[in-house]
């Protein structure tokens, strides 16, 4: 049976946004279902981000809008699956998609309908904090932006079909069933904010300045229901001291919520800051049990907050909270690490709650007949991480254990990454390509200028004279036609747009209505359509920058208007058609590194059909794993690993290059050519590729420290798992010490490692369970168990295993190495402590080979992070792009990461570099910069600061603009100190000509 | 009558302009004096054209990007800044300086967006109407303008400021990082200088002048004057015409 | 001295006009304290009107129409109760609610005529003079009137009283009949949250104040204040002026 060229991504949040864009930017068509109204899930609500404190929506709208007008994404809201059959390559999908009682195709977003509607409800996106209409649209930036009527508030009155002048609102539209027919499927569901009302001594619900993380994210935003002030809901006033508590509804058993919520630490460490910054002398202090600070620099982000912000964090969990009466305030009382008992008021409580499981998510599990872990998550292996068991159903995100954005992300590709393998077959098989005539050349021709201005309803009409600014533009020079439409948006405008364009001879389009962010690309289709070049059109915001923000002026608004068409036309008349040319795509693949996360990388391509050359630096595969046996969860390492090893040596597709040193890197996405030479030999090896994967890992810290390799009975984690594997003797141990964090969170390596709680964990488990009677103790900073692996660190303390904690200011030392290993402590609660062992072991962090990554990032021409590790191109949304066009990375090259988060970042790397494989040709040109090399003298500023590594420097010494990495911001031409950069489509000319037409004063 | 400035405001597309668009979809209501020129980025914004827009009679120009780390383009905004910071400078020799201002507007502040341009608004009224628009502008100061503009298109200053956060964030070519005291020092001498010399330039070319005369006109001491006409005579921009009794003459000797 | 009450009747046309008619005809003794407007229909009583009235000093106010079914604009009457039901209500916000009454009568209930205009004069006498003339309550309670009056005209009300019989009696868009309660539960919310605003918005004019202010003066809980006043920036009729220590002060926005 052929197989289905299109997938189903169920779930429309950042996960299943981002697996949509890539696998619809590799030729499949996709549906993206979603049952709320607009796509973006919660990272849309969120006010900042953690570690960048990055503007959520700033960085998630585009991605957003991108993937509400992608030709090969189909979005589906308010839509439910009913029903599933069939099997990878071929599903069936039933599918309801609940009525909005508005029609989306010609709803144009415009909120006329909101605003006149007398029914007030509550705003679920500001988390009830606000209210808005029973008619309503999601949020202000919502993809689609399409309002729909919630019959629960809704009373029927019908005044908003009266007043919504687009007729788009029909009462008789009945939900309707439609079948899809798709390959595989993505479910990417997200979770839900734990309830923290079930938790009576917390007083959420009953209190009303205690309020739950996710509602003081809203509570943050400038768009929030607060416009960004802080504010007690109780009585308005701006908080003075707010409490956070951590782990609501996480690491508490009684309420089936054993696992750790993965996120809450860093949230919490973010809102805190973001709120001091909010409020000038604003107290915020934790209560918090570890610090779960894992990822790449957040624990560089929590001493920011701790040393910058004077973020306060105590380390205790809060049992209940009191109301004062009157005041409202809270009374917290809490038992400090040395164990006195305090009581303090605080203004405000935000409880950190924990992520669950999506609340539909044992009925999906039923429907695609697919498994629940206990916890209520989708179940996963911790080495199949966003496979469900299911052939032909990957999950991503937080659906299946608790993530942050860019594990999230990461999923997302990697998932779209496996949908690849499955699919490839049928590529491009569902995509249609629009055939457009050709274009008509307007060199030479008079310029004549169209110019059509849009009433948007009474949304600019009402406030703007429209026929005034039509009349105006007529006066413009070379405007040959003009007119105004009700909805220049709407289908019937646009071949009214197009017959005007015959009729009138146009050769330039001007559209003045609402914003170009989302309605440029409309039009430009439609002027291509008929054979005019796309940048010969030109757009003015006179709507969401004129008539709605002037709706009290509305002569002045007139005013504005017209300035602006004559900006416009200023510009249009400059405008010159750009050409895209295609770049033949070799496609092949160069992978660095053959450990794990490069070997996974190389089966998914050799699965796919491309060539692979994978280059290995040591004389074998396997790199950082080769020392690991088991997982914490119990899978055999040393098993798959040479599984993998076997797959990879026997597969055609893949050249493996052992003992290889890369020498040189030449070329670009697309087309690279790279130098190496194997085991030293003088000869040079040419290889040309496509696209490149550093996948060089990381290697092990040797510890300076407790005179490790002096003392035989000091060894590091690593060895003790070899010891333990391999029947070691143990028989004269009686007791056990290990420590953590060696070599990680200090000052030479600020970081945390992320597998060590768990390595040491895992083996202190095992010798338990094989030695009941050795005495283990684990010293440690903040057990870092963070999500399912929490049940490990219980069940170690279950089996006796003894924990105690130190600080960093007081490590454990080494007092005495005769006989037997003495370590004094120093403990908040217990005062000095000598322990005895006979064993010492060192967890030992990750670090990253300095030296070998400073050379490689030189020749890529990639960032590192100041800890040697590469640097991707942004920290939440593309985790595994470099800035620089078509080279890619993954695994503990990125930072320290299990085995199942390598191959998570394998499989996504690939999903990414699939979309320009995929590709015969890459159409470059359009807004790119260019360079006139007569006035050019070759300083290289301008290759200094084009942060895409766009321009380089030729032959002769010029500086040369490769146009399939410009991403045309422009910045070169601002800079360039002989102006011999020229930006197309945004000239010095052009941009001169909007001033000038503004300013009017004519300069000689 | 009210005097209603005319406003140009540079937005970034990916922040500062979605922050705009936000305040409309929000209803937020600010004065109506502002035009609004999309850039892809803030970084964009050529030096030159805030000159050139006080040159047409703008009376206040606002550029908006994205925050420091939000950057589409990554760094960009850091560009803009450098950039921004040059331009203040210059047009402090003409008390324009408050006539311009660099903001970063996320596409979350709505609110904000209003705020700033109304501040803004409210400000350049104060300042009143710019003396270079309007029907008799003040040539004096174009002449001025002329000069900044020249100056902050020269290649000296558009080399400096393009390796300002190079040098000063990252090393130079010895491998050392500039400390910012020092990098400001040797920008604001160059700008000043650069302004100098520009304004001779222009006057020179209006008519030869003799040292005293220009050091009257431009109110600068005549050995800053004389120095300045050394720089210039070794660009070949200026030349000694004549010797009038005792007082050598210059001319421009550039071309148009 | 005995109090003699100012009593406004609006008397429709065809049916209690000609009532009151046939009273005089028949000679039938009542109080002489009631003025009357004729208007067409009852339903043209504008609940503005009687907003005005208490404004201008009247003590009470009695609307008069045609029985129901008896309407000669069929169904004017009908609306003429829905709208007297609100009032009521807002009305009772202020305690004056007794001060104002609907009753049906028809052209040939002179007598019945008679005894509604003398029972509603002794309850008018009985309550006494309307406390809009008494200086001591007189400021407080114009400023509430007017906030009554802003919003029986608020477009939100009178969208929703315009449609009150249509969706109960008959059915609403989807083809289905709202029940009076789920009707009710929607319109009184309105008409209480609408007051509380314009009460907000009138108290906002006067001064800056913060949200306990207001809670104090409007007695109302601080929480439920700060929600209505997050309503008020959202339709741009208030927004935040300063925050003076860790108190938001708010003001009116809306221009005269």
């Amino acid at each position: 049976m052929e197989k289905v060229g299109a997938v189903l991504v169920v779930g429309a949040g950042i996960g299943g946004s981002q697996a949509a864009l890539d696998l619809a930017d590799s030729g499949y068509k996709v549906y993206l279902v979603e049952s709320s109204t607009s796509i973006g899930g919660v990272m849309a609500q969120l006010d900042k981000t953690f570690p960048t404190n990055d503007c959520a929506i700033c960085i998630v709208s585009p991605k957003l809008v991108e993937a509400g007008r992608h030709p090969n994404i189909e979005i589906k809201i308010k839509s439910e699956i009913m029903n599933v059959s069939g099997e990878v390559g071929n599903f069936n999908i039933d599918l309801m998609e609940h009525t909005l009682f508005i029609d989306q195709e010609k709803c144009t977003g415009c909120g006329i309908c909101g605003q006149e509607c007398p029914v007030e409800a509550i705003d679920l996106f500001n988390e009830g904090l606000s209210s808005n209409s029973a008619t309503s649209v999601k949020y202000p930036q919502a993809v689609p932006l399409v309002y729909a009527i919630n019959r629960d508030y809704c009373i029927g009155c019908g005044i908003c079909k009266g007043v919504c002048q687009a007729k788009a609102i029909d009462y008789k539209l009945k939900s309707k069933k439609t079948q899809l027919k798709v390959g595989s499927v993505i479910l990417a569901l997200g979770f839900d904010e734990f309830e923290a009302d079930v938790l009576k001594q917390y007083g959420y619900g009953k209190y009303k300045n205690v309020v739950s993380s996710i509602e003081f994210e809203r509570i943050l935003s400038a768009s929030g229901p607060y416009s960004g002030h802080v504010l007690r809901s109780s009585d308005g006033n701006v908080p003075q001291k707010i409490a956070f508590l951590q782990c609501v509804g996480s690491r508490d058993p009684k309420f089936g919520k054993e696992y750790c919520s993965s996120v809450c630490c860093m949230y919490t460490a973010k809102e805190a800051v973001i709120a001091k910054e909010h409020t000038e002398g604003l107290e915020a202090t934790i209560f918090s049990m570890d610090i779960r600070a894992y990822g790449k620099d957040f624990d560089k982000y929590i001493e920011r907050a701790k040393e910058e912000y004077g973020v306060k964090y105590v380390r205790s969990r809060i049992s209940s909270i009191e109301e004062i009466p009157g005041t409202k305030d809270l009374k917290l009382t809490y038992e400090t690490e040395e164990g006195k008992i305090i009581s303090e008021i605080f203004d405000m409580v935000i409880l950190g709650v924990g992520l669950t499981p999506p609340k539909d998510a044992s009925k999906i599990a039923d429907t695609f007949d697919i498994d629940l872990n206990k916890y209520g998550f989708i179940k996963t292996q911790p080495l199949k991480p966003v496979e469900t068991g299911r052939p032909g159903i990957y999950v991503c995100g937080a659906c299946s254990s608790p993530k942050d954005i860019p594990e999230t992300v990461i999923e997302a590709s990697a998932a779209a990454g496996k949908v690849n393998i499955d699919l490839s077959p049928a590529r491009g098989t569902l995509v249609t390509t629009k055939k457009y005539p050709d274009e008509i050349d307007v060199s030479g021709q008079p310029i004549r200028i169209g110019v059509f201005i849009c009433h948007c309803g009474i949304n600019i009409g009402g406030y703007v004279d429209v026929p005034a600014v039509v009349k105006y533009a007529e006066t413009l020079p070379d405007v040959a036609y003009s007119e105004r439409n009700l909805y220049t948006c709407s289908a019937d405008t646009q071949s009214l747009i197009q017959e005007k364009i015959k009729e009138h001879k146009l050769n330039r389009v001007i559209v003045a209505s609402c914003t170009p962010r989302t309605h440029e690309p409309l039009f430009q289709e439609t002027i291509r359509e008929i054979g005019l070049n796309k940048y010969l059109f030109q757009m003015t915001n006179i709507r969401d920058q004129c008539s709605w923000v002037h709706m009290r002026e509305p002569e002045k608004a007139t005013e504005k208007a017209k300035d602006l068409v004559r900006m416009a036309v200023a510009k249009v008349r400059l405008n010159t058609p750009l050409s895209t040319v295609p770049l033949k795509v070799n496609p092949s693949a160069l992978i660095i590194g053959g450990g794990v996360a490069g070997m996974t990388a190389a089966l998914n391509f050799s699965q796919q059909g491309f060539k692979i050359k994978l280059i290995e630096k040591d004389k074998k595969l396997g790199g950082f794993s080769s020392k690991i046996y088991k997982t914490i969860e119990g899978d055999d390492i040393q098993e798959f690993l040479q599984e993998l090893i076997n797959n990879v040596e026997n597969e055609d597709l893949i050249d493996v290059y052992l003992g290889a040193e890369i020498q040189d890197i030449d070329g670009y996405v697309g087309n690279f050519k790279t130098t190496i030479i194997q085991d030293n030999s003088k000869k040079k090896l040419e290889i040309e590729h496509g696209i490149i994967i550093v996948a060089t890992g990381a290697k092990e810290y040797i510890p300076k420290e407790y005179e490790y390799g002096v003392n035989p009975n000091v060894i590091t984690q690593k060895e003790l798992e070899n010891r333990l594997f391999n029947k070691g003797n143990f028989s004269n141990i009686k007791s056990i010490v290990m420590i953590q964090c060696v070599g990680s969170r200090n000052e030479e390596n600020p970081y945390c490692s992320r597998i060590c709680c768990s390595e040491a964990i895992k083996n202190a488990i095992r010798l338990k369970e094989q030695y009941p009677d050795k005495e283990i103790s684990i010293l440690y900073r903040d057990i870092r168990t963070y999500g399912f692996k929490e049940k490990y660190y219980r069940e170690a303390r279950e089996k006796g295993i003894l924990f105690i904690r130190y600080k960093k200011e007081s490590p454990p030392e080494l007092i005495s190495n005769k006989e037997r290993i003495k370590i004094n402590l120093k403990n908040e609660r217990l005062g000095d402590i000598l322990l005895d062992s006979d064993l010492l072991v060192l967890s030992t962090g990750m670090i990253a080979p300095s030296k070998e990554n400073e050379t490689l990032a030189k020749l890529l021409k990639v960032p590192l992070n100041e800890d040697k590790f590469f640097l991707e191109a942004h920290v939440k949304l593309r985790p595994v792009d470099f800035a620089t066009e078509g080279i890619f990375l993954c695994g503990t090259a990125h930072g320290p990461a299990t085995i199942g988060e390598s191959i998570a970042q394998a499989n996504s790397a690939v999903s990414r570099a699939t979309i320009i494989l995929s590709k015969e040709t890459l159409m470059i040109g359009g807004i790119v910069s260019s360079v006139d090399k007569d006035l050019c003298t070759g300083c290289k500023i301008c290759v200094r600061i084009c942060p895409f590594n766009a321009i380089i420097k030729d032959d002769e010494g010029y500086a040369y603009v490769q146009e399939a990495l410009c991403k045309g911001c422009g910045v070169c031409g601002a800079s360039c100190p002989e102006k011999a950069i020229s930006i197309k489509h945004f000239t010095n000319e052009q941009i001169l000509s909007e001033i000038y037409a503004l300013g009017g004063n004519i300069i000689e | 009558m009210n005097f209603e400035p005319k406003i140009l405001g540079f937005l970034c597309n990916w922040c500062s302009y979605a922050g705009a668009d936000l305040a409309g979809v929000s209803r937020i209501q600010y004065p109506p004096n502002i035009r609004v020129i999309r850039v892809m980025c803030s970084g964009r914004v050529d030096p030159e054209f805030i000159i050139q827009g006080f040159q047409t009679g703008i009376d206040g120009i606002i550029v908006m990007g994205c925050h420091p780390g939000d950057c589409h383009y990554l760094e960009g905004n850091y560009e803009a800044e450098m950039k921004y910071k040059m331009v203040q400078k210059f047009l402090k020799f003409i008390n324009f300086d408050n006539r311009v201002r660099l903001e970063w507007v996320s596409a979350s502040e709505g609110n904000r967006f209003a705020e700033i341009v109304t501040d803004f608004t409210r400000q350049i009224k104060e300042q009143g109407p710019s003396p270079v628009g309007g029907k008799s502008p003040d040539s004096m100061l174009l002449d001025k303008l002329n000069a900044i503009l020249l100056a902050i298109g020269s290649y000296r200053m558009r080399a400096l400021v393009g390796r300002e956060r190079i040098i000063t964030e990252f090393e130079n070519v010895y491998g050392e990082k500039v400390p910012l005291e020092k990098f400001d020092d040797i920008f604001d001498t160059a700008i000043r200088d650069e302004y100098l010399r520009h304004q001779i330039l222009i006057s020179l070319s209006n008519d030869p002048k003799s040292v005293k005369d220009l050091a009257i006109e431009l109110e600068t001491d005549p050995s800053v004057i004389l120095k300045n006409i050394l720089v210039l005579k070794n660009r070949s921009q200026v030349n000694m015409e004549k010797i009038v009794g005792v007082t050598p003459i210059y001319t421009n000797i550039m071309e148009g | 001295m005995s109090f003699e009450p100012k009593i406004l009747g609006f008397l429709c046309n065809w049916c209690s006009y000609a009532g009151a008619d046939l009273a005089g005809v028949s000679r039938i003794q009542y109080p002489p304290n009631i003025r009357v407007i004729r208007v067409m229909c009852s339903g043209r009583v504008d609940p503005e009107f009687i907003f005005d009235g208490f404004e201008a000093g009247i003590d009470g106010i009695i609307v008069m129409g045609c029985h129901p079914g008896d309407c000669h604009y069929l169904e004017g009457n009908y609306e003429a109760e829905k709208k007297f039901n609100m009032v009521e209500k807002l009305l009772s916000f202020v305690d004056m609610n007794e001060r104002i009454r609907l009753e049906w009568v028809s052209a040939s209930e002179g007598n019945r005529f008679a005894e509604i205009v003398t029972e509603f004069t002794d309850k008018i006498k009985e309550l006494g003079p309307s406390p809009v003339k008494d200086p001591s309550k007189a400021n407080v309670l114009l400023k509430n009137i007017n906030a009554l009056k802003m919003s029986a005209v608020s477009y939100r009300l009178r969208a929703l009283v315009g449609r009150e019989r249509a969706l109960t009696e008959q059915e609403n868009i989807y083809g289905e009949k709202v029940s009076l309660e789920r009707f009710n539960d929607v319109f009184e919310n309105a008409i209480f949250d609408e007051y509380v605003r314009n009460r907000i918005v009138l108290s906002l004019k006067e001064d800056t104040k913060s949200v306990k202010d207001l809670a104090i003066e409007l007695n109302m809980d601080p929480s439920k204040i700060l929600s209505h006043i997050l309503i008020l920036k959202g339709r741009s009729q208030v927004s935040m002026d300063k925050i003076v220590g860790i108190t938001p002060l708010y003001i009116s926005t809306l221009e005269e």
